[in-house]
């Protein structure tokens, strides 16, 4: 997939510029809603997760990895809940927020 | 079908930018995570189908449990509890981090060396961040939430103590590099980074957790970030270091708002104890 250290590396550093470019003019109303977000984002853990479940073997394995898709699960799903409950107060605000 | 997964994974990775990007304008913000959930649900689908997946059935149960009771409860709680069901969410992900690790570990372990040394270091470095932000988040959580006291908790020699902690997990994670690769050096490993992630946050009062959650936050994107490395997952890779450096950033704007500085905030009860002395 990817071949290589330095692909690896350009990766990472393009994928922390654009997170800390894409936040960067943030007002202070949204630090909270957004922290939520991002907290949602990496719930994409669980695809790891369920990989590594998904290829388990021993008992250990099984246990930990069963682990694993339940907090990432866990984290996915109440991440998503709970940014979309504090933004549904942005909504019905008009523009100045 | 690999090329299909791929393909889901990189659109993911889009609409996670995207998401986040239309989240921090207060006009588009509720689109963004709406966009960001479809994306979540279609790569979560996609994976299924990756080659050589078996034990379905615990993965569809964890999956139903976990996120089950997370989306019930995150949509019970009362709107001023917000912050605490973050952190406790935004733990169970650093949790899920370490769990990766761990069993990527005890496999390589097993089967001596099917991961090369730089792969290692990946699921290693993930593996602590991960451990850390768990049990410093489940504090954040415990504090906010009244089950314990949101005082700052110090003790004499407390500084050099949560480093000492955090250099023999260092030290464990370098054993299992350099060879002693027991299923001990692995549990030693993540014990003494948990430990740190407790030792960490209690010294930390309840005023500052919000920025405490956001730096944590941070954490977990990066421990998902180095895990996306260590078993070659691109989804995981992009959204988790998007979301380290975004969570970075965002860490310390919240401290600037609530005009503190990020030294003060985690290492400021210190000072303060000696304040009260003199």
């Amino acid at each position: 997939m990817i071949s290589g250290t330095w692909a690896a590396l350009y990766i990472f550093m393009l994928a922390a510029f654009t997170g800390y470019e894409v936040i960067s003019r943030v007002p202070v109303v949204l630090h909270t809603p957004l922290m939520s977000g991002s907290n949602f984002i990496h719930g994409i853990v669980l695809v790891g997760a369920m990989v590594v479940l998904g290829h388990a073997e021993t008992t250990p394995e099984l246990v930990i990895g069963f682990i694993g898709v339940l907090l990432a699960a866990a984290n996915a799903a109440g991440g998503y809940a709970v940014t979309e409950r504090m933004l549904e107060m942005f909504e019905r605000k008009p523009k100045e927020g | 079908m690999e090329t299909f997964i791929q393909l889901v994974y990189f659109v993911t990775a889009f609409l996670f930018i995207l998401g986040l990007k239309q989240m921090s304008h207060p006009a588009t913000a509720k689109r963004g995570i709406v966009w960001a959930g479809y994306a979540m649900l279609a790569a979560t689908i996609a994976t299924f189908a990756w080659p050589g997946l078996s034990n379905f059935f615990l993965i569809i149960l964890g999956i139903l449990v976990g996120g089950g009771a997370a989306w019930v409860i995150a949509k019970k709680v009362a709107m001023t509890d917000m912050p605490q069901m973050v952190a406790i969410y935004n733990g169970m992900g650093g949790g899920a981090a370490g769990a990766i690790a761990a069993v990527e570990l005890l496999r390589h372990s097993a089967s001596q060396g099917e991961m090369t040394t730089g792969l290692l270091v990946l699921a290693l470095l993930g593996g602590l961040i991960g451990a850390v932000s768990f049990s410093g988040s489940m504090v954040a959580f415990a504090k906010l939430q009244g089950l314990v006291n949101s005082r700052a908790v110090t003790f004499p020699f407390q500084q050099p103590i949560n480093m000492a902690v955090l250099a023999v997990s260092v030290l464990f994670a370098l054993a299992y590099l350099f060879g002693a690769q027991g299923t001990g050096v692995v549990l030693w490993f993540f014990v003494l980074a948990l430990l740190f992630g407790v030792l960490m946050t209690i010294p930390i009062g309840g005023g500052d957790m919000p920025v405490v959650i956001s730096l944590y936050n941070a954490f977990t994107g990066l421990a998902v970030g180095f895990e996306g490395f260590a078993i070659g997952n691109p989804a995981m890779i992009i959204a988790g270091t998007v979301v380290g450096a975004a969570g970075t950033l965002l860490t310390i704007l919240m401290a600037k708002a609530m005009n503190r500085s990020l030294y003060s905030v985690l290492f400021g009860a210190f000072g303060a104890v000696e304040q009260e002395g003199g």
